[in-house]
């Protein structure tokens, strides 16, 4: 190791970001910079994949140019295959990427000892032509295939990764390691390449229940922190995507209390306005619970609010949907037309949980979604294990908030289960805002669907179970009416309804009645008030004769008796009055 | 008897590292041996030269092309071991 101490160690510069948004967080910024990063991964793994966007993200977004060194496909054939990630290596490829096609050809002798010498002589001066920073060794397996005994192998791979130490480069080596991972490469001399490298990445592929599952480790990162789970990518539209659950140093999201509408006028009234914006909903229900029409009730609105919305089906193919909601009068057909709503189908696509996340990301970030339905979400936990669909649901989940996207998703019920959530495997319930849960009751020979709201956080919602009617007109929730305990629903509710009309009409005519009678009763109060008052007035005038008489009468009894005194000549004096009162 | 065939070599080589000198040494010997004065030998040192080394796509040292006569060939490693290498240049037959 003489010559490894001869190098002055260099202090470990900033890392190097891969624009692989979960590779770079799993890292906590990117692979070492200045450093060595062993990629291993069986075949089609994506190996060349990862460190051609590595290059391509070098040369975009952090201007440091790179050169790629293909041992094993031809430049030519890594470009045209990555054409459709939309990297424009091509363009890059004139300044700023550089492609050594250092494939061994076929006719090659070989006669005695040789090494990488020239070749790294010949890079070095391409290095110093373009101000290189980033450098990617594709498939050095085979070169060190021509070499015959293990010493020269692992003298070859000294003299690289010294020769990569002293010149300060962000370097990737990739090799091939055979399906079975763990044996593979702990082989000479890939095991002690292991050790000796700064970084090691293991990409593995395997089937998990017959679907394709791809993974990606960091088996170490000298001198940083990383996430140490294998976490879950998929080689997309635009290259490597690395899917990292939501690690504790992650912002929270800023949250809204905007409502949006569910596109159903009552259930708005239910849950106290309608969703939040940017919160998950789920829907629960048996098969033909309606679920569905919920959902597109919600597309509907949001399309009508203006917003660019995604909806995905798993059962089945957008025409469909948008013909069966035209027949309860949710009209999906004009949004599709001016592209605001995107219907997809995802039925015919088989994958994992994975896939179809990462499918759906890709499609909503396209469409610049702001609003998502799911319908159903269960399918997940038909492919592949019922973990792993899990947490894609979660994960799900956690991207839509994070994205401010107001998710929809449905979920079957098994017929045979109950409302209990144990019995499904998909348990996300818990992570989900709001829960409405669709069922039937069965009453009286009919079957009627029910809505109620199980849970919806930080809303206050009616806890009654409303009737869920779906005619041409659209969908409507009806209320329900509770007689001895059991909600009536359907025909029961119809006759109910009627029974109180009839009531209702009765007791109005008995109203008029009462009013008209009492009419009748007032109007003789007031005549006899009257008759009365003529009759006062006949006694208050009869009185006022009878005084008058009376006034009169004295008056002239007083005069007669003065003019009797006159006539009599009488003294003036008067007499006794004992004497005059007769 | 024909106008004996001129064989042209170009051989890589990597400074004073001891494969290449040992592969000068090989080609030497060799070319006394069954070519004498017919071949000629041009020597590339990929460190003095490395822009022409990366355009002739040579990227072990060392490396000997055979130039002439067509085709052209290439042989990686010191040239030590004779036998398979005559055989490749053409000359195996030409052999007593």
């Amino acid at each position: 190791m003489k010559a490894a101490q001869a190098i002055p160690v260099k202090k470990m510069s900033a890392k190097a970001p891969t624009g692989i948004a979960g590779l770079d967080e799993i890292t906590g910024g990117g692979l070492p910079g200045g450093r060595t990063t062993l990629l291993v991964g069986g075949p089609g793994s994506g190996k060349t994949i990862l460190a051609l966007q590595f290059l391509a993200h070098g040369v975009q977004a952090c201007r440091e140019p790179g050169i790629f060194v293909a041992f094993e496909e031809t430049s030519a054939r890594i470009v045209a295959n990555a054409e459709s990630f939309g990297w424009n290596l091509a363009e890059l490829q004139k300044k700023k990427l550089f492609f050594l096609d250092a494939q061994p050809c076929s006719d090659l002798l070989q006669s005695g000892d040789f090494d990488l010498g020239g070749m790294l002589a010949a890079l070095d001066a391409q290095i110093k032509h373009m101000g290189a920073r980033r450098i990617v060794f594709d498939a050095l397996d085979i070169v060190l295939a021509l070499l015959s005994d293990p010493v020269a192998k692992r003298r070859e791979i000294y003299r690289l990764y010294e020769w990569l130490l002293a010149r300060g480069l962000t370097g990737i080596i990739t090799l091939k390691s055979g399906g079975d991972e763990t044996s593979s490469i702990t082989q000479e001399p890939f095991g002690f390449m292991q050790f000796m490298v700064d970084c090691a990445v293991i990409l593995s592929h395997s089937v998990v229940l017959g679907v394709s599952q791809r993974g990606l480790r960091v088996l170490k990162y000298r001198g940083s922190g990383f996430d140490e789970n294998e976490a879950p990518f998929l080689i997309g539209k635009t290259g490597f995507e690395v899917v990292v659950a939501r690690t504790l140093d992650r912002v929270d999201v800023s949250v809204t209390s905007e409502r949006v509408s569910s596109g159903v006028q009552r259930l708005d009234t239910m849950l106290g306005g309608g969703y939040y914006r940017g919160a998950s909903i789920l829907i629960t229900g048996f098969s033909g619970t309606a679920k569905t029409t919920l959902s597109g009730a919600f597309a509907e609105a949001a399309c009508k609010r203006g917003e660019r919305t995604l909806f995905v089906s798993f059962d089945s193919d957008g025409t469909e949907v948008i013909r069966n909601l035209a027949s309860v009068g949710i009209q999906l057909q004009r949004y599709v037309k001016n592209g605001r709503l995107r219907m997809v189908s995802a039925r015919a696509i088989t994958g994992s949980a994975e896939t179809y996340l990462a499918r759906i990301k890709t499609l909503a970030k396209e469409h610049g979604t702001r609003c998502l339905v799911i319908d159903p979400i269960s399918t997940w936990s038909r492919s592949g294990t019922d973990m792993s669909a899990h947490s894609v649901a979660e994960r799900l989940i956690d991207w839509s908030k994070a994205s401010g996207t107001t998710l929809v998703c449905t979920r079957l019920l098994d017929e045979m289960s109950n409302l209990a959530e144990g019995s499904s495997p998909l348990q996300i319930s818990t992570l989900v805002d709001t829960w409405i849960h669709l069922n039937y009751l069965v009453q009286a020979g009919e079957r009627n669907r029910g809505l109620s709201i199980i849970k919806s956080r930080g809303t206050a919602h009616s806890n009654q179970v409303r009737e869920l009617i779906l005619s041409d007109a659209g969908v409507t929730l009806a209320d329900t009416y509770t007689a001895g305990g059991e909600v009536l629903m359907g025909t029961l509710r119809w006759e109910k309804e009627r029974a109180e009309r009839a009531a209702h009409e009765a007791n109005e005519v008995a109203v008029r009645l009462k009013r008209v009678k009492l009419d009748a009763e007032e109007a003789e109060l007031e005549v006899r008030i009257k008759s009365l008052q003529v009759e006062l007035m006949a006694k208050q005038l009869e009185k006022t004769v009878l005084v008058h008489a009376t006034e009169s009468r004295e008056g002239e009894f007083s005069r007669s008796r003065t003019r009797m005194d006159e006539l009599r000549g009488a003294d003036a004096a008067k007499p006794e009055p004992a004497a005059k009162s007769p | 008897m024909t106008r004996p065939v001129m064989y042209t070599f170009r051989l890589y080589i990597a400074g004073e590292a001891l494969n290449s000198a040992q592969a000068l040494a090989n080609l030497g010997a060799l070319c006394r041996t069954h070519l004498p004065d017919r071949h000629r030998i041009e020597v590339v040192d990929v460190f003095l030269e490395p822009m022409r080394a990366l355009a002739d796509g040579i990227f072990m040292t060392p490396t000997l092309v055979k130039l002439a006569p067509l085709p052209v060939s290439k042989i990686v490693g010191t040239l030590s071991q004779t036998e398979p290498l005559l055989h490749a240049l053409g000359l195996a037959v030409a052999m007593p």
